[in-house]
């Protein structure tokens, strides 16, 4: 039992103990790993209003299918449930990289980045799969609006999954050079930031673009 | 080899635009030549170049700003006088260089000085303010800068290389679509405003971070200068917008460069889309701009009545109000896409309502001032002009914020004269005032009273004679962006609108020659305590101009308007000479990344404007390399021991001392 959990079943409810000088009194700057991470936070936070232009316009365009295919008869969901399992299992894998990292094990940590890596590039080459077989079918981002919104969409994310990758391979190579030293350790809890949010986007991209896209 | 580049793209037939670029050529040659010979450069490269110190960055934001409200205005007067001229007859500007001189001229007063001033005046001020020695992320603030400089570069090119957008500021399709726009004009402007764009959203992070994670012991929030407050509702709103811009980019981008369908006339493309996604990024803009400018004006009259600023809870809650109902209101710039009376009641009643936080402050300004003791200095005298003209701007807003009223002005040159009356009275006056009031902190040296004060009569009398004329011939039925007209009536008032500019003209030729008799009379001017105007907020606690560390020792805040409480205890209990216990400081160290970033950038955009493709690869790996080469370094900071840091120190402290007991004993 933490000391937490021990103060909320007893005396101080809402577990306020220090709070009202918390507030009274500022103890001056935070120190730099919650700087860091709080800034990349709000980087996430921008990045997700982007995306959620993207769903919007998708939301708009999705009946616009100019006499073309709509999402019914183009979305394989069987492909798109494995990219899901790629991603998700991916998050996992970085997840033990941070642990990894947090008790200092480089073999481990390598180890977890390689395979959050193997992982991801799966992804990116069933993505890839799914592109060229629409192109192929003639329903590329050219054809129709709805088309356009979806390619520009799903598309951000696998940019963003990719930039994501070469992320990657930076920290493997900068934690193998110079090990885990502190601003090195900053890094890597904002790139597990950004890989464990680029999850939480695909969750909406499978949700919205390829179940609610198929009902189309 | 090189995309649509070719030799074409000069415009050797169009005299002004050639001629102008000569010019600006060889001024910039000139400069260049004198940096080199007279052996600035290694100065200028470790100095300010490479510099990640706040007050350094932010003095070369304004220093941007203002280079870019010249060749602004030089469009606006050129603007004026061509419908001054263009009376049943073509005025001097064929209309495809009319185009373009309208949408530079938006798109550089935005985003290139009306942002560029205000996130300037942000970096300088806010780490003083919260009493910290930088921003958050003092490297990618650097980052942000030079993108942004990027930005300015690539759309002052396109004078001279191929053209500039001609679908104003606002590149509405289908009009910006390839099929209409087939010039480099609109990718011109899509890739400028794209890169100076991330440059936008990195400061806007930077702050927000600097606001909430990095104040000194005992600034909590309420004990914060309004400055701070506004400069935090501002840089939320930029996190907000500004990635709905860089969206609504991309997707214009990908309609040109890849033929997809999301604004185009056909295959199910929808044009409204794109006013409703720049409008919701457009209409926050407005107020990522007035608040940082609201947060001065608190700034200046709360010191130049020499009392606290009155209502200082309800400010807090004005200015967080405007951030969240800025959101809400953005579908009142186009009423009349036709979306229905509920819909438009709706925006309207929202834009109404957001007049109601914006009235407060108002009044806050006003009894801030009533029974204090005036000092009628140059930024007070900014800050009274704005207060009448800005409340003429909001009350024609609150007049076109109605949609039946609107349907008639929609468009009209009374909403040119409106959006003007508030963004020149509120954000220009408001960025003068503050370059004003803090010059002498980034610079040791006052500005030249007199001088100041003669530009503010011509600015002030100048926007007059200029804008209000406009509101006439709006009702008399003129629409915006007009190259020639044939109707008699407007011709009188468009020439008194033109003779306005000219008046601005000449305030602006005082603003140069105010800067340029400053520098010579520094030594007179010379404000050798730190606080030159008795302020209240932590900034005027340090020297002038601030020392790299800003604060020798941390201050320790116990209440709100913190420098004005400790010079009230300094003066009760008598001047006690302990020497403070100075201690090492770490600052982060220079780095030139920012500014290779921006080469990178600069080339990158450029390639992509004229679809040289090996060009652009290059460009990114160059941009890569350069991050990981950042992330590779091993030392980002260095120490400045304590004894160079009392000896800094000393010399500002006995000044300031000295300054006190005199006040003290008086």
């Amino acid at each position: 039992m933490t000391d937490a959990t021990l103060a909320f079943t007893q005396a101080d409810p809402h577990n306020l103990r220090g709070m009202q000088e918390a507030v009274v009194v500022h103890e001056g700057p935070a120190p730099k790993r919650i700087v860091t991470g709080y800034g990349f936070w709000i980087f996430l936070l921008s990045d997700i209003v982007m995306f959620s232009c993207f769903f919007a316009s998708y939301a708009v365009l999705l009946g616009k299918t100019a006499g073309g295919p709509s999402g019914a008869q183009l979305f394989d969901l069987r492909s798109v449930a494995a990219e899901t399992a790629c991603l998700l299992l991916s998050s996992f894998t970085c997840g033990l990289a941070s642990i990894a990292a947090d008790v200092r094990s480089a073999r481990w940590y390598q180890a977890a980045m390689a395979a959050t890596c193997v992982l991801g590039l799966t992804f990116l080459a069933l993505e890839g799969r799914e592109f060229a077989s629409l192109v192929a079918r003639g329903a590329g981002p050219t054809r129709s609006a709805f088309l356009s919104a979806f390619f520009a969409l799903v598309g951000c994310h696998g940019m963003h999954v990719s930039a994501g990758i070469l992320w990657l391979l930076t920290m493997m190579a900068q934690v193998f050079a110079k090990g885990f030293r502190a601003d090195i350790m900053r890094r890597l809890l904002c790139f597990a930031l950004f890989w464990h949010a680029l999850d939480i986007i695909w969750v909406a991209v499978f949700s919205v673009v390829y179940l609610l896209g198929s009902a189309v | 080899m090189l995309g649509k580049l070719s030799w074409a793209a000069i415009p050797f037939d169009q005299p002004i635009p050639l001629l102008t670029g000569a010019v600006v050529l060889v001024a910039i040659l000139a400069v260049l030549a004198w940096v080199v010979i007279a052996g600035h450069l290694p100065y200028l490269w470790r100095e300010w170049i490479t510099s990640v110190d706040h007050k350094r960055i932010g003095v070369m934001y304004t220093l941007l700003a203002m280079v870019m409200l010249l060749r602004g205005f030089s469009d606006a007067i050129m603007m004026r006088a061509q419908q001054a001229l263009a009376y049943h007859s073509q005025g001097y500007l064929p209309p495809e260089h009319f185009n373009q001189i309208f949408s530079a001229h938006g798109t550089i007063m935005i985003f290139f000085v009306a942002m560029t001033f205000v996130i300037g005046l942000m970096n300088l001020v806010v780490p003083l303010q919260l009493g910290v020695r930088d921003v958050a992320f003092p490297t990618l603030n650097s980052v942000g800068f030079w993108l942004t400089a990027t930005g300015a570069l690539l759309i002052n090119i396109s004078l001279v290389v191929g053209e500039f957008a001609r679908t104003g500021w606002l590149p509405y399709p289908p009009l910006s679509e390839l099929t209409y726009s087939p010039g480099v004009g609109v990718d011109y402007y899509l890739w400028s405003l794209q890169i100076s764009g991330v440059g936008t959203l990195v400061a806007g992070i930077n702050l927000v971070t600097t606001v909430l994670k990095l104040r000194t012991r005992g600034m909590s929030y309420l004990r914060m200068p309004m400055f701070c407050w506004t400069t935090l509702a501002s840089s939320l709103l930029i996190v907000a917008a500004f990635p709905i811009l860089t969206a609504t980019l991309a997707m214009l981008i990908l309609d040109r460069y890849f033929g997809f369908h999301f604004f185009t006339n056909e295959a199910g493309g929808n044009m409204m889309m794109f006013m409703n996604l720049i409008w919701a990024w457009g209409h926050p803009e407005v107020y990522i701009l007035v608040l940082p400018a609201f947060g001065i004006f608190s700034e200046v009259v709360a010191t130049f009545s020499g009392k606290p600023l009155f209502g200082y809870r309800s400010m807090v809650l004005a200015t967080m109000a405007i951030c969240v109902i800025s959101f809400m209101v953005w579908l009142h710039h186009f009423f009349t896409m036709g979306a229905g009376p509920d819909v438009n009641a709706i925006f309207g009643i929202a834009s109404m309502i957001i007049a109601v936080p914006t009235g407060v402050k108002i009044y806050n300004w006003l009894f801030t001032m009533y029974g204090g003791r005036i000092r009628f200095t140059t930024p007070m005298m900014w800050s009274i002009g704005f207060m009448v003209t800005f409340i003429l701007g909001g009350l024609t807003g609150v007049l076109v914020a109605v949609p039946p009223a609107d349907f008639l002005l929609h468009n009209s040159l009374f909403l040119v004269a409106h959006f003007h009356n508030v963004i020149i009275g509120g954000v220009l006056f408001g960025a003068f005032a503050g370059y004003t009031y803090w010059f002498p902190k980034a610079f040791g040296f006052r500005l030249h009273e007199g001088l100041g004060k003669a530009a503010f009569w011509f600015w002030v009398v100048g926007f007059y004679v200029a804008f209000m004329p406009l509101y006439a011939v709006g009702f008399l039925g003129m629409t915006r962006r007009m190259q020639h007209y044939d109707v008699a009536e407007w011709r009188p008032w468009l020439m008194v609108a033109a003779g306005g500019a000219v008046l601005i003209l000449i305030g602006i030729i005082f603003q140069i020659m105010q800067l340029v008799v400053s520098i010579r009379d520094r030594a007179e001017l010379r404000d050798s305590t730190g606080d030159p105007w008795d302020g209240r907020s932590l900034e005027w606690a340090t020297a002038s101009p601030a020392p790299v560390f800003n604060f020798a020792i941390m201050p320790d805040v116990s209440g709100p308007d913190a420098y004005w409480a400790m010079k009230q205890h300094i003066k009760q209990q008598s001047l006690e000479g302990r020497e403070p216990d100075y201690k090492d400081v770490e600052m982060p160290r220079n780095s030139p990344t920012g500014f290779v970033c921006a080469f990178f950038a600069t080339i990158m955009g450029f390639a992509l404007i004229w679809h040289i493709w090996w060009m652009v690869a290059a460009g990114g790996v160059g941009a890569f390399a350069t991050f990981v080469a950042f992330a590779w370094r091993d030392h980002d900071e260095y120490v400045i021991p304590a004894a160079e840091v009392a000896r800094i120190d000393r010399a500002n402290l006995e000044a300031r001392r000295a300054a006190l007991s005199l006040a003290g004993n008086a």
